[in-house]
């Protein structure tokens, strides 16, 4: 296999992992203010994350790294063509990893009122803005010869991209209920599990019709394989929830929301950004690619250390295995000796 | 003002406003693990207690370390993309794999830490601390070795056809002279500015007479951290000024605003004249002493700002090759000063609290609590030096900071994100101030006994 394809597979994982995984820390950060009653059930809710959440945020530092280092055409004209998203995204990641940290720093209400709302905003905003962007990078967008974006702000906001987005931020919210079911005890469980069983038919929808408008476009068949598999493991998730097998719940929608992410790159393939104006101005994984010994260089560092971040990322989950209950939140701090 | 400019506003603050969290990360990251290692061979309570208070204040600049960083990525992508283009194949290398070597191991291991008090046996917990605290050492290791490239190209070739930068030779670009002596000099900057926090807050403490038993250790151990990593930071600048004077000698003449070649040159300790430095009125000089900071010898001969203009137009055609003086000159003499004020009252404070003593004066304990901010400054102004001083390039000798920046990008777009960026950091920066005072004032925790019971409240939770 070419290295540039290689490459091309490796970014796929590494979006594959960062949505798996900050799917369902973006889920409970949407879900905050509709499963928690009181303090105590908002900070279980945070707690299940508290741990791992930064881990999971590195997977996009390092699908952005990666893509400056194998494809620096694809992250230079991605990232400044779309500017005002990122900047978006941005400013909520800020917000929301600043909140997880201080909310508890202070018994105050308005305090963590005021960080409340930038949990649940910094959470909302990245996991529809990531769908938008992905269904134009699908899409195609305006690239002129030299490969640069030249459309506006405006062209990003286009019906199919939309429904990318949508989809994205409705599937991380049933992902997060799944797993706060998985990961809690007592009424926020309950609650989690009902709501799961509630979104199903929703997520269905809207996943199953961006996949198959996606499928529709390109008409590409291992596309088409993989969007189906997809579909098929959301259809097991959403029964999963019916039942309250919640363990299998959250398998299913994680390999539904990995699937699906291959299924859009499968789809990408040979193409990084296609240009909406002419195919020869389109960004390919030849002609984005880094020249192959910088390629080789990379191959042989993500060979070699990619297993050990594997083990110690899933042996953090194994620490944190047990359901958090609500009684095992210690009371508010008291900063004071 | 047009989108570079913008775009060199963005860089310069956002970078050090994260450059002022990164020291602290790096250093105190290694300073709380110390103490926990005391307290798991010792068992002494007050070293567990130390161990809570300083990882509490690590953990409040942490978040702000984290979240300021992520804009760093992306920017280079947003506002600079030709740039990204031109060197990708080379810089995005070792940024990538610092993602991949460091930010995981940071990131995981922290998590570990502020959640694994009553989760994991004490050896494993301690270890976590170590790697969280290695991690943060990988990656200043890597973002360094792309920023020396960027002063000092090396182990690449530009392609004719495509006209980019392609990586030759990796073990070049990780084995950067620039690197071998970026590297320790910022670390050990990095150790002063935790040594200086250390000895400030403990400072404030004693001085109200507050818990001894943590706060005085705490004061020791600060001053001289401080101390050995200055001398440190002293040797490693002092080889880095070689380095540069034969790497770029323009910095070299910026930094003392020295226009005229001289054998030998002085050092200006500082001067007061025109802005650029063309002509002083009045300046307090050490004889010799440029010469030997550039050279190694006290006679040796520095080159001056207009023989290398004339020389750098030859080489590289027409254009201004002069960075801009006053900043150079200045924040070159700010960084040493600010350093060497600390490493001064650090061993004020330790000769006056020798063998239990209490220092008397008013005035040391006032200085020894605003020893905090001086390294952060000195870090500030050598940032400032290091990459002002290069200009006009990014990549120097081969690329320009004015063919860097994003083409389609417009001065709106930059100024939209320069301005919300810029008021964003300023509300935090508030906020993590005062968390900061809140939780340095409440002083070190009383040690609970935890309780056997499965069900038990979490030792820590957010
Ligand atoms: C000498 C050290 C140093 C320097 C010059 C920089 N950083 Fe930094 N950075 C760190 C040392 C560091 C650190 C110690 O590893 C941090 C600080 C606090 C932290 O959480 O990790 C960090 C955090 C941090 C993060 C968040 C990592 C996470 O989520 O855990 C990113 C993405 C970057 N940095 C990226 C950059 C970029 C692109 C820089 C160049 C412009 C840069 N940093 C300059
Ligand atoms: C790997 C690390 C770094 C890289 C790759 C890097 C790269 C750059 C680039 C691309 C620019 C914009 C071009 C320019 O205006 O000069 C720049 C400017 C600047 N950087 Fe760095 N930088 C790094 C680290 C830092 C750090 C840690 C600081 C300080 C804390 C810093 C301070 C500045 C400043 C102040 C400017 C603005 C200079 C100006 O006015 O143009 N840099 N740097
Ligand atoms: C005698 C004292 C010092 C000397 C001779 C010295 C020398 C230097 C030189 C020559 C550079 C520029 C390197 C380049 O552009 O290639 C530099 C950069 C820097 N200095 Fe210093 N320095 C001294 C003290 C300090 C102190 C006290 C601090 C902070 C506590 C500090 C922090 C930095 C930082 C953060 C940089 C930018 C990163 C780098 O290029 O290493 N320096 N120093």
């Amino acid at each position: 296999m070419e290295l540039t394809t290689v490459w091309f597979a490796l970014i796929a994982v590494l979006w594959a992992g960062y949505f798996l995984l900050e799917g369902f820390d973006f889920g409970v950060g949407i879900l905050l203010p509709v499963l928690a009653r009181d303090d105590r059930e908002r900070r279980l809710m945070i707690n299940t994350i508290g741990p791992v959440w930064d881990g999971n945020e590195v997977w996009l530092l390092v699908a952005g790294g990666a893509t400056f280092a194998a494809f620096p055409e694809w992250y230079a004209t991605l990232f400044s063509g779309f500017y005002l998203p990122l900047l978006l995204i941005l400013v909520a990641l800020i917000l929301r990893g600043v909140a997880f940290e201080y909310r508890g720093k202070v018994d105050d209400d308005r305090w963590r009122r005021r960080w409340d709302a930038c949990i649940i905003g910094g959470s909302l905003a990245p996991a529809l803005l990531w769908g938008v962007a992905f269904g134009n990078i699908l899409r195609g967008v305006p690239l002129d010869t030299r490969h640069e974006y030249v459309g506006g702000f405006v062209n990003l906001l286009n019906p199919y991209a939309l429904l990318g987005g949508l989809t994205t931020l409705t599937l991380f919210t049933l992902h997060g209920a799944v797993f706060l079911a998985l990961k809690t005890d007592g009424e926020v469980r309950h609650r989690a599990g009902r709501l799961a069983a509630l979104l199903g038919g929703p997520v269905i929808a809207i996943a199953g019709g961006f996949l198959l408008w996606t499928g529709v476009r390109h008409g590409d068949p291992a596309g088409w394989a993989l969007s189906g598999a997809a579909a098929l493991a959301l259809a097991g998730g959403v029964a999963a929830t019916q039942f309250r097998r919640e363990g299998w719940a959250f398998l299913a929608t994680g390999a539904t929301i990995v699937l699906a992410t291959f299924a859009l790159f499968v789809t990408l393939f040979p193409n990084v950004l296609p240009s909406s104006l002419a195919d020869a101005n389109s960004l390919t994984v030849t002609n984005a690619s880094s020249t192959p010994y910088t390629l080789t260089v990379m191959t042989w560092v993500a060979v070699a250390f990619t297993p050990i971040v594997l083990a110690y990322q899933g042996w953090t989950y194994w620490v944190f295995r047990k359901r958090l209950t609500a009684e095992q939140i210690p009371a508010a701090v008291k900063e004071s000796v | 003002m047009d989108a570079l400019d913008l775009a060199r506003w963005q860089f310069g603050i956002t970078t050090v406003y994260h450059f002022i969290f990164v020291p602290i990360t790096i250093g105190l990251s290694a300073l709380v693990a110390g103490l926990q290692t005391a307290w798991v061979r010792t068992g002494k309570e007050h070293y567990l207690r130390a161990t809570r208070f300083w990882g509490k204040l690590f953990l409040i600049n942490f978040a702000m370390g984290v979240v300021t960083g992520i804009v760093q990525e992306f920017q280079f992508g947003m506002n600079w993309s030709d740039y990204s283009r031109f060197v990708g194949d080379v810089f995005g290398a070792p940024l990538a794999i610092e993602g991949l070597l460091a930010f995981f191991l940071e990131s995981t291991f922290l998590g570990l830490w502020i959640f694994g008090w009553d989760r994991l046996p004490k050896k494993l917990h301690l270890a976590t601390i170590w790697l969280a605290s290695i991690g943060t050492l990988l990656s200043a290791y890597f973002i360094l070795a792309a920023n020396s490239w960027m002063q000092h190209p090396v182990g690449y070739t530009v392609n004719p056809d495509s006209g980019r930068a392609e990586l030759t030779s990796i073990w070049a670009v990780l084995t950067n002279s620039t690197t071998l002596v970026t590297f320790p000099h910022t670390i050990t900057a990095c150790f002063l500015t935790a040594g200086a926090l250390l000895l400030a807050v403990s400072a404030w403490h004693l001085r109200k007479g507050n818990q001894e038993e943590v706060f005085r250790p705490g004061l020791r151990l600060g001053a001289w951290v401080v101390l050995i990593a200055g001398v440190g930071v002293l040797i490693t600048g002092d080889l880095q000024a070689r380095i540069m004077t034969e790497q770029q000698p323009m910095k070299m003449a910026a930094a003392e605003a020295l226009y005229q070649t001289s054998e030998p040159a002085s050092f200006s300790l500082f001067t007061i004249g025109s802005l650029d430095g063309r002509e002083e009125v009045a300046s307090v000089r050490i004889p010799s002493l440029l010469s030997f900071m550039a050279t190694g010898s006290p006679g040796g001969e520095v080159e001056g700002i207009d023989n290398l203009q004339a020389e750098y137009a030859q080489r590289y055609g027409e254009g201004d090759y002069v960075p801009y003086v006053p900043v150079t000159y200045w924040s070159f003499r700010l960084m040493i000063g600010f350093g060497a004020l600390a490493m001064a009252i650090a061993a004020l404070a330790l000769w006056s609290s020798r063998k239990g003593r209490r220092p008397a004066n008013r005035w040391l304990w006032i200085a020894a609590i605003a020893t905090v901010g001086m390294p952060l400054l000195a870090n500030s102004f050598g940032w400032i030096f290091t990459e002002m001083g290069r200009q006009p390039w990014t990549v120097f000798g081969v690329f320009k900071t004015a063919e860097s920046v994003s083409p389609t990008v417009s001065a709106g777009e930059v100024a939209t994100s320069l301005i919300v960026l810029t008021l964003l950091y300023g509300v935090l920066a508030v906020i993590e101030i005062g968390l900061f005072l809140r939780y340095a004032r409440a002083g070190a925790p009383e040690i609970e006994t935890p309780s056997d019971d499965p069900d038990r409240p979490l030792a820590f939770a957010y």
